[in-house]
């Protein structure tokens, strides 16, 4: 029954620009920040709350500009790399990072991130500062295409990475070292008495979760074309934290589904008045109140009641 | 005379100017059932804390087969085969009583073989199989935290049980427990110990318990031990009844 809800809900996603072209842009973007929310949304599992994961999705944005100058122009191999860029970056910061709990994490994260944005927006000669640095449209495996093709393609592929990935990590999740890392939030000194090395398990989440973000920020960088500081500004770190809250950290699909209902309520919310903000908070407030497991626990109560 | 699996060495640990251990040394051997009896206080719990590396000692020194520990962390020293059960159980309380069980045995498989669901069928089987010894077989599919406290303390055993441990330190494992599942618990939990050749070292109040299944029993008082030998030898001591079973 789920395999089929998941499966109409892809093909639904996948006619939609076909109905509504300027949709493409969107749910572009919002699968984007669905990747991202989920890396958030995998560290919730342990209890903590990174208020600087847009640094990953910046620095792999970043890698894919930095990458595409250097001469690299496919679309595959940039993607791969930039991705491994933001696992990188995750790695150095997560070795230091999660020995740390509950708001000292939070901030920690917060700081990290924004260091890495102030270099961003200051280094002019290399970042190119606050006007950022442009993404060129790279070559789909070795052929040339226009822009509307590009966008084209880089939307059915993040489509089907959705799928992939999303199966992925919930794997990861379903496996010893994802029920560990739920542990982490419960009983830490369970987790040593039963020789489980927590520290490893968050580490490796915490890559995990960085990389997807990366995913995320490249598929965003591609899809805009402009990278520039304000992708890892403390504003969109937080835009990631309420997507996923708001999706339900109870399964994968939850951050998908936050993430594609709040770009939705945005681009309709600014058609009616400047004041799209208000429309948006109130749905939130709202949407918070009545579903405190996230839209995720609308399709599966059961599963969110059980973390 | 058997091999001495744990040894502690002239241990010496205060709280504050208290002293929990005053230079107090003790060996548990090889496939023995040794019961540690003492008032509250005494210092039970600490030596616990320090043969499974969770405190350090101010000096001593603990050695598991020979090799010195006392500088281990609690993780070095389970995966040497030393499992713990303790008086207050530690869980994962928002996870379901299998998937406890389905870890621990996950964590002895080796974590890092697994990005296998962690519920592989051998595992599950095995899991039920540990909760059925310890009467949890309908409370399999429960969240943790829903289990009542006697529940709870039937868990935290079976899960350090999933460990495969060569040495189980329990801590009171039948406080908590209803007088009714007392004494089944402690049967099943003999017969666990003994079909998996698993020496064990338990702290308990229960006077009753410690006679029926205590092959030795060390008397703890003010951080020393007072008295030591079989249970009938023990308490046949005057000083131990009047001071620590509290019969004159």
């Amino acid at each position: 029954m789920r395999t089929i809800v998941a499966a109409s809900a892809v093909l639904i996603l996948a006619v939609l620009p076909v109905a509504a072209p300027w949709l493409q842009f969107v749910l572009t973007v919002a699968i984007a920040k669905g990747f991202a929310a989920l890396g958030v949304a995998v560290l919730l599992r342990a209890g903590l709350i990174s208020i600087g994961h847009a640094m990953f999705f910046a620095a792999s944005a970043y890698g894919v500009a930095f990458l595409a100058r250097a001469g690299i122009n496919d679309l595959g191999l940039l993607l791969i790399l930039s991705v491994l860029v933001a696992a990188l970056v995750g790695a150095i910061a997560g070795m230091f990072l999660v020995r740390y709990r509950a708001i000292f994490f939070a901030m920690l994260n917060l700081a990290v991130s924004m260091v890495f944005y102030a270099l961003c927006a200051k280094l002019y000669g290399v970042t190119g500062g606050t006007d950022g640095l442009p993404v060129p449209i790279p070559a789909v495996f070795g052929i040339a295409v226009g822009e509307p093709v590009f966008k084209s393609v880089l939307f059915y592929l993040s489509l089907a990475l959705m799928l992939l990935v999303g199966l992925a990590v919930q794997r990861y999740l379903n496996s010893p070292l994802g029920h560990a890392l739920s542990a982490v939030h419960s009983n830490e000194i369970r987790l040593e008495y039963l020789g489980i090395p927590v520290w490893t398990v968050l580490l490796i989440a915490y890559v995990i979760s960085a990389a997807l973000a990366g995913l995320g920020g490249a598929i965003a960088g591609f899809a805009i074309g402009r990278v520039v500081p304000d992708f890892a500004f403390w504003t969109a770190s937080g835009h990631l934290v309420l997507i996923a809250v708001l999706g339900g950290i109870g399964g994968v699909p939850g951050a998908f589904l936050g993430a594609l209902f709040l770009e939705l309520l945005h681009s309709a919310a600014v058609t009616v008045t400047d004041a799209w903000n208000l429309i948006v908070g109130m749905t939130l407030i709202i949407v918070i109140m009545f579903l405190p497991q996230g839209f995720y626990g609308l399709f599966s109560r059961k599963e969110a009641s059980s973390l | 005379m058997t091999h001495s699996i744990l040894e502690a060495k002239n241990l010496h640990v205060a709280f504050n100017g208290v002293k929990a251990a005053d230079g107090v040394s003790i060996a548990i051997h090889q496939g023995e059932f040794l019961a540690i009896i003492g008032p509250n206080g005494s210092g039970k719990t600490t030596l616990l804390n320090i043969c499974t590396g969770y405190i350090r000692p101010r000096s001593g020194s603990v050695l598991l087969d020979g090799h010195d520990i006392t500088r281990l962390s609690p993780r070095a020293i389970a995966r040497r085969g030393v499992a713990r059960a303790f008086q207050i159980p530690q869980l994962f309380s928002a996870q379901r009583v299998i998937d406890n069980m389905m870890l621990a045995l996950a964590a002895t498989d080796g974590l890092w073989t697994a990005i296998r669901p962690l519920d592989t069928g051998a595992r599950r089987e095995e899991a039920e199989a540990l909760l059925d010894l310890v009467g949890l077989a309908d409370d399999a599919d429960r969240i943790c935290s829903t289990l009542p406290e006697g529940h709870r303390k039937l868990l935290d055993i079976a899960v350090a049980l999933a460990l495969k441990p060569r040495l189980l330190l329990l801590d009171e494992p039948t406080s908590g427990v209803s007088a009714l599942e007392r004494f089944p618990l402690m049967e099943a939990l003999m017969s666990a110990l003994r079909q998996r050749h698993i020496t064990a070292l338990f702290v308990e109040h229960d006077m009753d318990v410690v006679a029926r299944y205590a092959s030795r029993v060390l008397v703890w008082n003010a951080g020393n031990i007072m008295a030591e030998g079989r249970p009938d030898e023990v308490f046949g001591d005057a000083q131990v009844r009047e001071r620590v079973v509290g019969v004159a």
